[in-house]
């Protein structure tokens, strides 16, 4: 089972079943690592319909693991889309309404062009030769898909975590693309705290023999361990201790006592082997890599001389902040010194904090009261851009 | 940050200061009633602060521009001049520096209207004078333990704060229970006697 379906990842990154944008060796897609991507592909999604007038697409951004499948049947695990308790028909992001397009990062593992992808000059996956990718090169990416589709102005940009510092950069450097922008669970760089767990994920990996030097898929084999062990590490800062204390507290699995041995004897301890097994079956390693990288190197304010405010100097985009109290991984204050900025830069911005014990995974939950923020907010927005609301 | 709990019944007259599609801030915006209802008489481009969650949330699912935030700590991330108005109603008594919160105000907005209960109304007056114990009113519903009103003023009080900051003030009116404003060109002693809330508009 997990071996089809890890089969089935590694035909995604190739093969997606997706729309796929292709672009050709005179469409290069500059990174800021110094050299140009050509060809490359971008897998996406789309759903609902674009209006007329061009005026109502709604741009998703996804988060490091995720993919472009955020309101359908997961291809590869077969499990409903990362956020479809927001978007769909009917729902806040309602799918009548607006067309919404996700689309899979660049250095991603579910068919746009990443570590995984065929390198067309060696016939080999391109492994560690895929120059390091930043969210900026996945946003000059985006561009260029939303170029592609004819849309000038995105009615709105909304993601979390890395989505979220996507939907920053938009309305950094594309201001005049995007009417609104929703940047949830998220900051304008990667504190020293995140890029200490991720490299603990990282070298989790690369300490894998079965890594090989990141050459695996022509060597046949995967790095599970190390992968999962990543994932695992990295689960724990999506939850938050309460929350965790809540679902598992101290309680044992399938057992009556102790084992005195080095077993699962935890609910906890078992929950996260689950999680971490599970996750090798859906993500390629290597692609693990550039996604934590990017994260890593994000830092909007040190693009724009060390002051956030002049990162969106001028603005017209309406903003609204979204944080949640337990999240320990991008903390409210991080939220807020994004709010200050904008302040400071005379921007149209709201700014809420949400109730949970969720931590930071608790912006893919049903939340009511982030969801009834998101509605207000976008509502507000399309009336201020002349869209027909319900 | 609208600490209290009685209606705002200085709104109508907070919102005759204001001149139509101008830039507003209010600093304790509440549930947000107050800023829809210049948005939608006065075609404002407003913005509002608000220490509540629950407010900001309100505010939010109204479709306003309502960030979390503390009148005390963040207005200074606010640029100068940024707004026509800032409007602190019923807030100024429940933060912890009154007179660097109304130098704020000043700098970020070209304009300030404030608006507060008035501690100088008869009734708390008598209250202190005959029952001896600290007022407890419809305007000032709690009791002194809890109450998150901690720098109390009179008009007449307020009158001196502004000459300190160097505001001057453009107009104001002193309202009764309803907010109803108090006879007009009245001598300040009068409306510190009679007005249970104040509304100073003040420029710098």
């Amino acid at each position: 089972m997990a071996a089809r379906i890890a089969r089935k990842a590694y035909d995604e990154a190739n093969a997606p079943t997706s729309l796929v944008m292709r672009f050709g060796p005179d469409e290069p897609l500059h990174l800021d690592a110094g050299v140009d991507l050509a060809p490359f592909q971008i897998a996406y999604q789309t759903y609902g319909t674009l209006n007329e007038a061009r005026s109502n697409a709604i741009l998703v951004c996804h988060a490091l693991t995720g993919d472009q499948h955020v309101a359908n049947a997961n291809p590869v695990t077969g499990k409903p889309g990362w956020w479809e308790v927001l978007i769909g028909p009917g729902k806040i992001i309602d799918t009548n309404r607006f067309f919404v397009i996700c689309s899979n990062v660049i250095g991603g593992c579910l068919g746009s062009t990443g570590p995984a992808s065929t390198n067309p000059s060696t016939g080999k996956p391109y492994g560690l030769d895929l120059p390091v990718i930043t969210i900026r090169d996945m946003v000059r990416a985006q561009v260029m898909l939303v170029d592609k589709l004819g849309i000038d102005r995105l009615f709105s940009v909304v993601g979390g975590s890395m989505g979220g510092m996507q939907v920053l950069e938009w309305a950094s450097s594309y201001p005049e693309r995007v009417f609104s922008a929703l940047p949830i669970a998220t900051g304008a760089r990667h504190s020293s705290q995140n890029i200490a767990f991720h490299e603990v994920g990282r070298q989790a990996v690369m300490a894998d023999p079965d890594w090989c030097g990141g050459k695996y898929i022509e060597a046949g084999s995967r790095p599970e361990k190390g992968l999962a062990v990543a994932r695992m590490a990295a689960h724990i800062t999506y939850l938050s201790e309460a929350a965790l204390h809540r679902k598992f507290g101290r309680n044992l699995q399938d057992r009556e006592s102790l084992t005195f041995g080095f077993d699962a004897d935890f609910q906890i301890e078992s929950y996260l082997r689950h999680q971490g097994m599970s996750f090798v079956d859906r993500f390629d390693a290597n692609s693990y890599l550039y996604m934590t990288r990017a994260m890593d190197y994000f830092d909007l304010a040190a693009d724009h001389g060390g002051r956030l405010a002049d990162a969106f100097r001028n603005t017209q985009t309406r903003f609204c902040l979204v944080s949640f109290t337990s999240d320990w991984l991008f903390p409210t204050e991080e939220s807020r010194s994004v709010v200050h900025a904008l302040n400071a830069a005379g921007a149209s911005v709201s700014f809420v904090e949400i109730e949970t014990d969720r931590g930071h995974d608790a912006f893919l939950l049903d939340e009511p009261e982030f969801f009834a923020a998101v509605n207000g907010f976008l509502r507000s927005a399309a009336k201020a851009r002349g869209l027909e609301i319900g | 940050m609208s600490v209290n709990t009685a209606p705002r019944v200085d709104l109508a007259v907070v919102a005759d200061m204001i001149e139509p599609r101008s830039r507003v801030l209010d600093v304790g915006s509440g549930d947000g009633e107050l800023l829809e209802l210049l948005q939608t008489d006065k075609q404002v481009d407003g913005r509002g602060l608000e220490l509540s969650q629950r407010g900001v949330n309100e505010c939010v699912a109204r479709g306003l521009s309502v960030i979390q935030g503390d009148a005390d700590r963040d207005l200074g991330f606010y640029p100068d001049k940024g707004f026509d108005y800032v409007i602190l109603s019923q807030t100024l008594q429940a933060t912890r520096n009154p007179k660097t919160v109304l130098d704020e105000l000043l700098r970020i907005g070209d304009r300030a209207i404030v608006s507060f209960p008035n501690f100088g109304h008869w009734r708390v007056r008598l209250s202190l004078l005959f029952k001896g114990r600290m007022p407890v009113t419809k305007d000032l519903p709690y009791s002194w333990y809890d109450t998150p009103n901690i720098h109390f003023c009179t008009i007449r009080d307020f009158v001196n704060l502004c000459d300190e900051v160097g505001a001057k003030v453009e107009s104001a009116a002193a309202l009764d229970g309803n907010g109803q404003k108090i006879g007009f060109s009245m001598p300040w002693w009068f409306w510190n006697m009679f007005g249970q809330q104040a509304v100073f508009l003040l420029k710098r």
